[in-house]
């Protein structure tokens, strides 16, 4: 028995945070947020490199074939970073629902790919957590119609998967019919998109019925539990900014960290990430080995992951004053990432709701 | 990471499940959800039976009457569990064996550990602790209360405050002031106190639930051996310090929030508000839902800690916190079951309609004491921010 990170995970950790501070620092990461697609591919090349891209892709397809636990730690690292990657589709949901719904010439044909950090997915399964607006989409006759909102890494892609229906299609970009339109959040670090389809015709359909819903599921776990892990990232830097800047800062001819009111901001701070990461370690490591568990698990992490980070990245702000709510610092880029990071794929209410039924409570 | 359950493991629990399920009877009964330390036949009959099985005092060396086995956070976990699950007592817990103990075992020596480890874990020996004083709350290493030393012998006069069932217990552990040239730190000891002892008056101090968990304590010339001083003269602060970590870690316990939520499921399924379950609210469904995720991450947490001791590696920041947010969650357990029961939530003590004997607004009212006591929840934020964070102490006034 051993809970918590071991030392390859340790390891993996340090050289990817090490990696992400030089090649994407903040400087970075604002020249990125200004281009149409915050991608940097060169960087994606070298983070695939490191097996970040096929993470959870099998070896036998190119990847790394890492767990979910291994996943968590690269989500946290680029979390910290705030740093723009087609990770959470590429190389987390689309990897997961060509895995679980694909076919064998599907998987050896798009797997090694996405693995190689050459191929970007967006991913469209909003409608699968909650229906706003006029959003649906239908396959009626092989051709999809309707509109596909909040598609992740929806700018940019080579390629879409998306649920129709009780089918999973995977489309090409520029197909005639598919109409992508990008849909500008806070966080300028991820990019959706709306997918409008008007007779457009998939390239490929994975499976159908309650085998789509299954991988649906899973899909949703997986990147529910790395979302947390992220938001765990965006806290451990504007918690660690905070006591930086409380040190450094000056009011009344003393560092304003021996203030009480400021001292008490940080350690609530700590005190509310530190349970939360290990319930986010523990919803990892159960969706690669404790399977019953992992529903369960991925909805309360994110639900409280979500609580926790918006809480630390407002005190976070509020500790550092003025400075903190200006656009040339940088800890407004955490404040946005956990912005959408909380709304993405289910709302804290929206798990909640869900982890009551699932329980049949 | 690596949570399997060996086949050990498996063995662990069907076994434990089986001995509860046959022993149930014989347990003393829950008070209030906490583990009751009260002298009581059945208590100590129950908690031989729990030692003897390595069900209690697992982890203490067998030379001292514990069961001498390593520690295993799986095995802890199981225990917390199935005690929580089948809402048996857990066994003696609370000052003597879960604080006074560990300290004794890190600081006393041979004769000192002979003489009390045992009785205290079998729960023949309960214990309060001495640490506030009127004078001394927050700022504790001001305490006043004496001890002069008068050849083999320490005379103690003074006072000491919120002593937890001082009127039951046979033994104090507290911290007198032994050096009164020494600076403040370095003048205090930790010294054992047998509350038959003449000079000592406790008296019952009632609080706001209605009970007396509380007492004042006043010594006058109060004689004790020198040789019931653990560790040495003037390292009393010191060693205190290692009692008020396993305090941290006690208030706040996994397994008290756990079953806490357990009971908590159970109530709001129960309760029926216009015919419907109150369970059915979707805004107390969500505010449950939020409280079992804190629940399960203070779970997971413990694993974390526990795993972080057994290897010998410093919790770092992480092992200051159990204490805020376990008590603030107990708090907030206690309320939902409150609010839930609408005017039915303020019936306390008595009449045929109230919920769970009172046992929630007892909860309530109980760990809002224990956010103020073992060291407020500012005094928490203070440790977490200065030992935790390496934020600089207030500088004096």
């Amino acid at each position: 028995m051993d809970f918590g990170l071991s030392d390859e995970q340790k390891l993996l950790d340090e050289s990817l945070r090490r990696f992400l501070a030089e090649r994407v620092p903040t400087t970075r990461v604002r020249e990125l947020i200004e281009t149409p697609d915050a991608h940097d591919a060169k960087a994606w090349g070298e983070l695939a490199e490191l097996g970040v891209a096929g993470c959870l892709i099998a070896e036998e397809h190119g990847g790394a074939g890492l767990t979910l636990l291994d996943a968590a730690v690269i989500s946290t690292a680029l979390g910290h970073a705030a740093a723009p990657t087609p990770f959470l589709g590429s190389a987390v949901l689309a990897p997961v629902l060509i895995a679980d719904a694909g076919s064998d010439a599907q998987r050896k044909e798009w797997l090694p790919k996405l693995a190689a950090g050459k191929l970007r997915i967006g991913v469209a399964i909003a409608e699968q957590v909650e229906r706003r607006d006029d959003a649906g989409v239908a396959l009626d006759a092989g051709k999809l119609r309707g509109a596909a909102l909040f598609a992740v890494d929806g700018v940019g892609a080579d390629a879409y998967l998306v649920a129709a229906g009780d089918s999973l299609a995977l489309v090409a970009k520029g197909v005639v019919g598919l109409t992508v339109e990008p849909m500008p959040t806070v966080d300028r670090t991820r990019r959706l998109a709306e997918l409008r389809f008007d007779g457009a015709t998939p390239s490929e359909l994975l499976v159908s019925g309650a085998d789509a819903r299954a991988a649906i599921a899973r899909a949703l776990v997986a990147a529910r539990v790395l979302l947390a892990a992220d938001m765990l990232g965006c806290c451990d830097r504007s918690l660690a900014m905070s006591v930086d800047y409380a040190a450094q800062r000056k009011q009344f001819d003393r560092p304003i960290a021996q203030f009480q009111a400021v001292k008490h901001m940080c350690a609530e701070m700590a005190a509310a990430i530190e349970p939360a990461r290990a319930l986010v370690w523990y919803a990892a490591h159960a969706a690669s080995e404790i399977p019953a568990e992992a529903p369960l698990l991925a909805l309360h992490a994110k639900a409280h992951m979500a609580e926790v980070a918006m809480d630390v990245v407002r005190t976070a702000t509020q500790v550092h004053g003025g400075i903190g709510f200006t656009d040339a610092y940088d800890l407004q880029l955490w404040f946005k990432r956990v912005s959408l990071a909380r709304q993405l794929l289910g709302t804290p209410a929206r798990l909640r709701a869900n982890a009551a039924a699932l329980q049949g409570l | 990471m690596d949570l399997s359950y060996g086949p050990e493991h498996a063995a662990f629990r069907r076994d434990l499940r089986a001995f509860l399920e046959a022993n149930r009877e014989q347990a003393p009964a829950l008070r209030g959800g906490e583990i009751t330390t009260l002298k009581d036949p059945k208590i100590r009959a129950w908690q031989k039976l729990l030692i003897e099985h390595g069900y209690a005092a697992r982890t203490i060396p067998r030379a001292y009457g514990g069961g001498g086995f390593a520690p295993d956070p799986l095995i802890s976990t199981i225990l917390a569990e199935e005690f929580g699950r089948a809402r048996v007592s857990s066994g003696v817990g609370g000052q003597g064996p879960d604080m006074f103990v560990p300290t004794l075992l890190e600081h006393g020596n041979e004769d000192q550990k002979q003489q009390w480890a045992a009785p205290t874990i079998r729960g023949e020996l309960v214990w309060c602790q001495g640490y506030s004083e009127p004078g001394a709350g927050s700022d504790l290493a001001s305490i006043t209360t004496s001890g002069r030393a008068e050849g083999d012998t320490l005379v103690i006069n003074g006072q000491k405050i919120w002593t937890s069932t001082a009127q039951f217990s046979d033994m104090m552990f507290g911290l007198i002031r032994t050096e009164p040239e020494a600076q403040k730190h370095a003048g205090i000891s930790y010294v054992v106190i047998p509350m038959n002892t003449p000079g000592i008056d406790v008296r019952p101090l009632k609080t706001m639930t209605g009970a007396a968990e509380f007492n004042e304590v006043f010594f006058t010339d109060v004689r004790v051996p020198l040789a019931n001083v653990i560790g040495k003269r003037g390292e009393g602060w010191k060693i205190a310090n290692t009692t008020l970590r396993h305090e941290r870690d006690m208030l706040g316990s996994a397994g008290t929030s756990d079953s806490l939520y357990q009971s908590l499921v159970r109530q709001l399924q129960d309760e029926r508000v216009d015919g419907a379950r109150a369970i059915d609210d979707p805004l107390v469904r969500d505010k449950l839902m939020a409280l079992q995720a804190k629940a399960i991450a203070m779970k997971c947490h413990a694993m974390r800690l526990l795993t972080a001791r057994v290897k010998g590696e410093p919790p770092g920041v992480a092992g200051l916190v159990t204490k805020l947010n376990g008590c603030q969650l107990n708090h907030d357990l206690a309320g939902l079951a409150i609010d839930a029961a609408g005017e039915a939530g303020a019936l306390y003590r008595g009449g045929r309609r109230v919920r769970d004997g009172g046992r929630w607004q007892f909860t309530y009212m109980f760990q809002l004491g224990l956010i103020i006591g073992g060291g407020t929840a500012q005094v928490q934020k203070n440790i977490i921010a200065e030992r935790g964070l390496g934020m600089p102490r207030e500088p004096k006034a």
